[in-house]
């Protein structure tokens, strides 16, 4: 577990850019992203195609592989091992089990112990993120909804996760046993969130962030690193956009970097209001 | 501590637990404050590009001409190096370290491993080194000791007060190493 989380801390204050083609891999890592993750469609596209989303093809996660010399996480839908053991002998450097993609079973995520490669999971509060956890993931990331460049869900999922963190860390020993009855999750786990006063494993987050500003509202919020999906290839202006929200991420805390990174990207990605959305995503995983 | 990005906080725990004063340095102001440094693991594209961004490159590049005490991890030890292969052709090597280095050189993270590592200049019991996509060092020049080798690849190594691993210290708990840094450069 600790050479898992151990890459989970190295991509710590950077970006992960979805990316789905080698091209896009590229200027990824020219903008400076710590990693890419290869998908079939970014998530903006996936809810306006609709149909059903996959693990990307091999071929295309290899030459992006080839592209780039960060490190490349592919996904695969939740609970799907079978994709997940197809991109772990592929050689592929994280799994995302994602509710981005289509899931394959509606009860049981995937048994992440079996494999070597390390997991990422969504999670929208802390009782998933600690399910996950008991599973083996190794990194969590809070959902927000994806491809919607709307940064209101990534906030609400990171603040009840961080919330009842610290909520859990002034909680009494027979007071523990309540918090992992209600987050359904195990009362190990909840103990060593009550001594560590953190998670884990580390906390990303994902799901809306389509400017340098939202990079670091949520690096603020306690996110230590952000996934980027549809925000810069569905920008104008894809690779000033990618640099600027890495430079914003690494500074999140530089209000005078973070008005200097921000100016001159041209429009963002449209965004979509969460009410008129016909699928949450985030509501994928159980 | 370098943090602009990567594994920064594990190693600013690892110096608080020894009692040592570490701070945190993103701007060209707070490198001139401290009197040695630490670069963490990450990825060194990103490291490097970021050095640029925040107008660190040119003084970073003084401090450690000028021989300041630098310990560089995995990524950090690709930053010190003359020479880095399978890396980006404009990610920077400072050079305070005379060695190659191929970048990812063991593989995938399928590859990332664990091994007990014997070093002489920690004492007897071997330190549980963490490798996380960890680069190969491939030379070293007549100036550069090296301390620890696994598979014959030198894998700690000094240069004057240039330190550098292509492990993870900060990730195994085990603080000899830090200590070790921290005493010498005093």
């Amino acid at each position: 577990m600790r050479v898992k989380r151990g890459l989970a801390e190295m991509l710590k204050r950077g970006v992960i850019m979805d990316v789905v083609t080698a091209e896009h891999a590229r200027i990824a890592e020219d903008a400076g992203a710590v990693a890419v993750m290869a998908l079939e469609r970014v998530p903006a596209d996936i809810r306006r195609d609709g149909g059903v989303a996959r693990m990307s093809p091999p071929e295309i996660i290899e030459s992006i592989v080839e592209a780039v010399t960060i490190p490349v996480m592919a996904k695969a839908r939740i609970g799907h091992f079978a994709e997940a053991q197809v991109l772990e002998a592929l050689g592929v450097d994280y799994i995302d089990e994602s509710e981005v993609l289509t899931p394959a079973d509606e009860a049981h995520h995937i048994d992440k112990w079996q494999f070597t490669v390390p997991f990422v999971c969504g999670a929208t509060n802390l009782g998933e993120a600690l399910r996950r956890i008991s599973e083996g993931a190794a990194m969590i990331r809070s959902k927000g909804e994806a491809g919607t460049g709307n940064i209101i869900e990534a906030v609400r999922h990171l603040r009840s996760i961080t919330g009842d963190i610290r909520r859990i860390t002034v909680a009494d020993s027979a007071e523990l046993y309540d918090w992992a009855k209600r987050l359904q999750a195990p009362v190990a786990l909840v103990r060593e969130i009550a001594e560590a006063g953190r998670l884990p494993v580390p906390l990303f987050c994902a799901g809306g962030v389509a400017t340098p500003a939202d990079a670091s509202l949520v690096m603020q919020l306690g996110a230590e690193a952000v996934f980027v999906g549809s925000g810069i290839f569905k920008s104008d202006n894809p690779a000033p956009r990618a640099k600027a929200v890495v430079e914003a991420t690494t500074n999140f805390d530089d209000p005078a970097i973070l008005l200097k990174v921000s100016r001159g990207l041209g429009e963002a990605m449209p965004g979509l209001e969460l009410g008129n959305l016909e699928t949450r995503l985030a509501e994928r995983g159980w | 501590m370098l943090a602009l990005q990567g594994a920064a906080e594990l190693h600013l725990a690892a110096l608080a637990s020894i009692g040592a004063a570490a701070v945190p340095v993103h701007r060209p102001d707070e490198l001139a404050d401290v009197d040695r440094l630490i670069l963490p693991g990450g990825e060194s594209t990103t490291i490097s590009m970021m050095l640029d961004a925040n107008g660190l490159t040119g003084p970073l590049a003084e401090r450690l001409a000028g021989g300041m005490s630098t310990l560089g991890t995995c990524a950090g030890l690709l930053l010190l190096a003359t020479e880095v292969s399978d890396g980006r052709d404009d990610q920077h090597c400072f050079g305070a370290l005379d060695i190659s280095a191929r970048r990812n050189a063991y593989g995938p993270q399928t590859e990332s491993f664990e091994a007990d590592l014997p070093i002489a200049a920690l004492g007897p019991s071997p330190m549980t080194a963490v490798f996380i996509r960890s680069p190969i060092v491939e030379r070293v020049g007549p100036e550069v000791e090296v301390l620890a080798r696994l598979d014959g690849h030198p894998v700690l190594c000094r240069q004057g007060r240039a330190w550098g691993c292509t492990f993870h210290p900060e990730l195994s708990g085990d603080l000899r190493l830090h200590r070790l840094f921290c005493e010498e450069m005093a």
